[in-house]
């Protein structure tokens, strides 16, 4: 199973992981959120982030502050340690680091489909976007009127195009088509980005798959509980589960038949990683589930670290800022809203 | 002894200040004028008494809030300013005005700014918008006139084709044209077209994806813009691309102008007509014109207003950066129970006390402040910051001393003697006359502009040069008197003190090579005979010498450092180090390699032929041997066996007593406290909870003992490996005077052995560029980094702990302009 990266993976990707252990060491601590949670305003949270790596971005923001300002700025800040890193990567990390943004992509698509379908103005919703997800035509998706046509006119030329050849149908878009077609595509990007790891071997493969499956498991989960109750046939269903992780194949058989979450719960806890997920929800419970499962991963990615010599740091990293901002955004929006009580309620610390 | 050093006039640099821990009551009212007083003398290191507050907890927070979001204006119209491309020639004198007045003022300036660039923003769209439509106009108009040809001669060719070609599904544009009734005139048919306008960079993606979209059922026509485009978002010129595109069809036109709107091409309709035309194009030129106009003065108005506020904003910087460091520094005092005073605690040296008392009056008085501060000493639980006085002579030396490790306080200062004698160990091994004038003179050069160069942001590496100028002017003035005693000029021997001591055997000099010279006068006055030079003595005599003389050196700067211990010792109060540490040191050192120096020093007064190696060798393995022909001086056999005797009782001596007499010490401080648990609790709950006076050290005595064993091993191995360690003089010296031979006579001499103009310059330029970057640069950078080795390690292992924080006061002086 491993090579031996320790003789030669600092010749091409030893700076760059350099880079990135920097990055990590920047991230919010313990300290860090405790205080960001006793702020009183936004003015306050700009104050505290000033004296960490989000101060140069945030420090010419004039004085009435609003969330969606701190979360693009911290967005900007992610986006610029990405675009820094994947200008100095070269293959195969390069590819490695372009899969990273391929999630961004997805969602981006279908959030512009989606925003079109309901008739919303197309520079609304660009700037909705995530930036890690921007292609050069995606303005353009706004043009085509059934999946047929987004495949023609713009996917082709995205890194996307082969995902999209197995859920190619003419059926007109909406609003189940579409989620079905993005469950779709982020399976075979799964799938894919696999199998990519696999190919890189050592240490990448090895932890990557992990993270990868419990992504892919987690997808699942979710799939199952979100198609409760709709008109989502079992086989449809069985479709949508990406062919690796845990779960895979016999766990996908019995959360295909899945009719309520407690079937769901019974179905994880066969798994032993999975228990202790549930070991603090409640039967029936699934709001607290996404926090659960963002608990679990980001402990996850922040176990990638303790390894050197492979690719899995950058992927943990990027996951890893991207829980930060989602903290930061969830934080900034009880302060906003006066809602300070709940401020504990989706924030997952990171160490 | 004591009383001599006691009687010395007390030097800056030997001692770090003697500080003070002190408090500071401040009321409230008057609590911001004495730091800014304090701020402005510069000698009081405050302590952070809200350490576990975080910054928005603080009592300023505001004020500190308030002055970011003015630094933050003043970026803003810096920025404005620097974009204006206005100098800020005149810096316009104003009375004192207050953090109010500013704040009002620079409110007003950013909204007046703002509000202007808003202004000119939407004139500039209007003008870029005008602008691109007269390009298009001006460019379409062609295609448009040659397209109308284009497509009836086309038109033609399909009528003879069509029949023959009729599944031929490849063409479809022009086959959809065909259907169309009436094709010689366009505009009837269905074939419409739109034109516009389109950043260069995105013309092919556009191309590809209108092709796309309309399946191939399109024209697409462009041709690149003469002018330049202003891009409203970064401001940046692009070029841009006109494109018109011909298609049929409603639906088409829909999805074009969905990609016209997705690339953010800018879609402008061109009337057919040419004497329409004309009329718009005129219309939009008389339009620009004016707009023009308008956006010119808009400009001139806006530059008026920034470089009235261009000259006022460096000042504001400066008092803005002030302020915030005030409110800071207030963030860090607590506040005392009657809320009415401020109270801080901080070190500073203890001259400068009454400087302090006077700067706290000054203040009250100024503030009209019904109390004064009060201002008294403390009892400190850690140990003071270490504070050096020094000037630009003596600072890049503390630097050298710094870098290693900051002094203890009060501990004995290695910078007082690295000032003399770091650039002349870099002399011995960088000894040349001629390289030592170009170092010279680049240190006057630097020197000389010393005044213009401060005031300017250098780079890192000149800011270094800069910063070591005096180091290289010493470092230049011992290279050349030690170049002048090896009597080296590039390589080259002069007589500058009289003729040669040495002369040739025969009148053609051939076996000076090989047999040597003969004396035939005194000996050459100063430094090395010129004669000697390629001489078949010039190597044994040099490297003896060289190798001698680093020894001395290396023994003499090493005693230097276990007497600088003594004096260590000595001022801290401890006798056990003078004698157990101290004393052994000293005749362990001195019992091996002092004698060895005086063996050197013996031979060459006396001329004597005896070989030091054997003596030294022999001392060891048979001491009581006679030495014979080695003989130096009477009485040396008795003398060699004393010394060894005392080397060997040395060892034992700096290694056993010392942690032995601390438990001894330590069993009798402690031996009635057997019962302190108790005493301990009640007292605990008397004093502070986080008092260091109640906390006395657990004594380990096997850490003690591993420590001390240590130590001594260390020395006694280090007297060897150090003494060894001196020997890089010789050879970086050897070295440097090998190369500079090469490159003067394989290069320089080989390249004038030639009657050719060409190679001697070639050979000249090769002398002058070895010369320059490998003796002058990275020989220089050589030397000094084996100088800095022999003056950390070998030199401050002896003494220097090295352990102690640098006094860092809160000063106006030392904001710089990043820390905003």
């Amino acid at each position: 199973m491993y090579g031996f990266e320790a003789m030669t993976f600092n010749i091409h990707g030893g700076y760059l992981e350099a880079i990135v252990r920097g990055h990590r060491s920047g991230l919010l601590t313990t300290a860090d959120y405790n205080n960001l949670c006793q702020c009183e305003t936004l003015d306050d949270i700009k104050m505290h982030l000033s004296a960490t790596e989000y101060g140069p971005y945030l420090q010419n923001e004039p004085s009435p502050l609003h969330t969606t300002t701190i979360v693009e700025k911290c967005t900007l800040k992610l986006v610029d340690d990405y675009k820094h890193m994947l200008c100095q990567a070269t293959e195969p990390l390069s590819t490695f680091l372009e899969y990273i943004t391929y999630g961004h992509m997805i969602d981006n698509v279908v959030l512009i489909v989606t925003g079109t379908l309901h008739e919303r103005d197309v520079q609304e919703l660009l700037e909705k976007c995530h930036p890690l997800g921007m292609f050069d035509s995606i303005a353009t998706l706004a043009v085509a009127q059934n999946m047929r046509e987004l495949y023609r006119l713009v996917l082709v030329d995205t890194p996307l195009a082969p995902y999209f050849s197995e859920c190619i149908t003419s059926e007109d878009l909406d609003d189940m088509n579409i989620e079905i077609m993005r469950n779709t595509l982020y399976k075979a990007y799964l799938e894919d980005f696999y199998r990519f790891c696999q190919k890189l071997g050592g240490a990448t493969a090895e932890i990557m798959s992990d993270l990868l499956a419990f992504e892919a498991d987690r997808r699942a989960v979710n799939i199952t509980i979100n198609s409760i109750g709709t008109e989502l046939t079992r086989d449809d269903r069985r479709k949508l589960y990406s062919n690796f992780g845990l779960f895979y194949p016999y766990g996908h058989e019995e959360l295909a038949v899945c009719e309520d979450i407690d079937q769901v719960r019974a179905v994880m806890e066969k798994y032993p990683p999975y228990q202790s997920i549930f070991a603090k929800l409640s039967y029936g419970e699934s709001q607290m589930l996404d926090k659960a499962f963002y608990e679990e991963e980001v402990k996850r990615h922040c176990l990638a670290f303790e390894q050197q010599f492979h690719y899995a740091v950058f992927f943990a990293y990027m996951r890893l800022r991207e829980q930060e901002i989602r903290n930061l955004m969830w934080i900034s929006e009880c302060v906003a809203q006066n809602q300070k009580s709940r401020v504990h309620d989706s924030v997952v610390f990171i160490f | 002894m004591d009383h001599f050093t006691e009687k010395l006039p007390s030097m800056d640099l030997m001692r770090s200040e003697k500080m003070t821990f002190v408090q500071i009551i401040i009321p409230a009212e008057s609590a911001h004028r004495i730091i800014t007083y304090l701020g402005q003398l510069g000698l009081l290191q405050f302590r952070d008494l809200n350490a576990e507050k975080s910054p928005f907890q603080r009592t300023f927070v505001n004020q500190v809030k308030r002055c970011a979001e003015m630094s933050r204006k003043l970026r803003f119209l810096m920025d404005q300013v620097n974009k204006a491309g206005i100098m800020s020639s005149h810096s316009v004198l104003q009375s004192d005005t207050n953090l109010e007045d500013i704040e009002t003022q620079l409110a007003e300036h950013e909204h007046e700014i703002i509000e202007m660039n808003s202004n000119s923003e939407k004139l500039q769209q209007s003008y870029n918008e005008l602008l691109e439509f007269k390009i298009v106009l001006q460019k379409a108009c062609n295609f448009l006139v040659s397209s109308h040809g284009h497509a009836l001669s086309e038109e033609r060719e399909l009528v003879e084709n069509v029949y023959s070609n009729e599944d031929f599904v490849e063409t479809p544009f022009l086959f959809e044209q065909e259907t169309m009734p009436g094709p010689s005139k366009s505009n009837q048919s269905g074939l419409r077209f739109i034109s516009g306008i389109i950043c260069k960079s995105k013309v092919l993606r556009f191309e590809r994806m209108l092709f796309r979209a309309t399946r191939g059922n399109m024209l697409f026509n462009q041709a690149p813009a003469d002018e330049q485009i202003m891009d409203p978002i970064s401001t940046e010129m692009v070029e841009k691309t006109v494109f018109v595109v011909f298609f049929s069809g409603e639906q088409a036109r829909t999805k074009i102008l969905k990609i016209c709107e997705a690339f953010g091409a800018n879609c402008y309709p061109v009337p057919e007509d040419i004497s329409k035309q004309r009329q718009i194009t005129r219309e939009v030129s008389s339009r620009l014109a004016d707009l023009e106009a308008t956006l010119d003065a808009g400009i001139r108005h806006r530059n008026k207003a920034l470089s009235s506020v261009g000259g006022h904003l460096a000042k504001w910087m400066d008092m803005v950066r002030r302020e915030k460091a005030v409110y800071d520094t207030l963030n860090m005092l607590n506040f005392d129970v009657t809320k009415k005073c401020l109270v801080g605690e901080g070190w500073c040296p203890i001259f400068a006390k009454a400087q302090i008392q006077d700067a706290l009056q000054r203040a009250t008085f100024d503030s009209n402040s019904q109390v004064g501060a009060i201002l008294h000493s403390m009892d400190a639980l850690e140990s003071p910051p270490t504070y050096f006085r020094t000037n630009s002579f003596t600072n890049p030396y503390q630097e050298i001393v710094d870098a290693y490790g900051v002094a203890r306080y009060q501990e004995a200062n290695p910078a007082v003697y690295t000032t003399i004698i770091f650039p002349f160990l870099f002399a011995v091994m960088f000894g040349d006359w001629g390289h030592g004038i170009c170092l010279l003179l680049g240190a006057l050069v630097l020197i000389a502009h010393e005044r213009k160069l401060s005031n300017q942001r250098l780079g890192s590496f000149m800011e270094m040069l800069f910063g070591g100028r005096y180091v290289l002017l010493l470092m230049s003035l011992f290279s050349m008197y030690c170049g002048l005693i090896y009597n080296e000029f590039f390589s080259v021997p002069f007589h500058i003190f009289g003729a040669s001591a040495y002369k040739c055997r025969d009148s053609s000099c051939r076996d000076a090579h090989t047999t040597g010279l003969v004396k035939y006068r005194e000996p050459y006055p100063f430094g090395v005979d010129p004669s000697w030079r390629g001489s078949r003595s010039e190597l044994p005599f040099l490297n003896s010498l060289k190798m001698k003389m680093s020894i001395l050196f290396g023994v003499v700067h090493m005693n230097l450092g276990i007497l600088l211990s003594y004096f260590n010792a000595h001022f801290f109060g401890s006798s056990l180090d003078i004698r157990y540490q101290f004393v052994p040191q000293m005749i362990f050192l001195n019992s091996l390699f002092g004698y060895l120096s005086l063996l050197i020093v013996v031979k060459w007064c006396t001329g004597s032929q005896a070989d030091l190696y054997h003596i030294m060798i022999y001392m060891f393995l048979s001491p009581f041997d006679n030495l014979g022909e080695n003989e130096l001086f009477w009485g040396q056999r008795p003398l060699q066996i004393l010394l060894l005797l005392l080397a060997l009782i040395a060892v034992p001596w700096m290694l056993f007593p010392k942690p032995f007499i601390l438990k001894k010490l330590h069993n009798e401080r402690f031996q009635g406290r057997n019962y302190g648990v108790l005493n301990t609790f009640e007292a605990d709950l008397e004093v502070e909870p986080d008092s260091a006076r109640q906390h006395h050290e657990e004594f380990n005595f096997n850490e003690v003992f591993v420590h001390q064993m240590i130590h001594s091993i260390e020395f006694v191995l280090g007297s060897v490996s150090n003494t060894a360690s001196y020997l890089r003089l010789w050879a970086l010296s050897l070295a440097h005077s090998e190369l500079s031979t090469v490159f003067y006579e394989k290069v320089l001499l080989l390249a004038w052995g030639y009657d050719n103009l060409i190679i001697r310059l070639v050979g000249l330029v090769v002398f002058a560029f070895a010369t320059a970057f490998i003796l002058l640069m990275m020989e220089t950078l050589s030397a000094f980094l084996h100088a800095l080795r022999l003056h950390w390690v070998e030199f401050q292992n002896k003494f220097y702990h090295g352990d102690g924080y640098k006094f860092r006061p809160f000063s106006f002086a030392t904001l710089t302009e990043d820390e905003n």
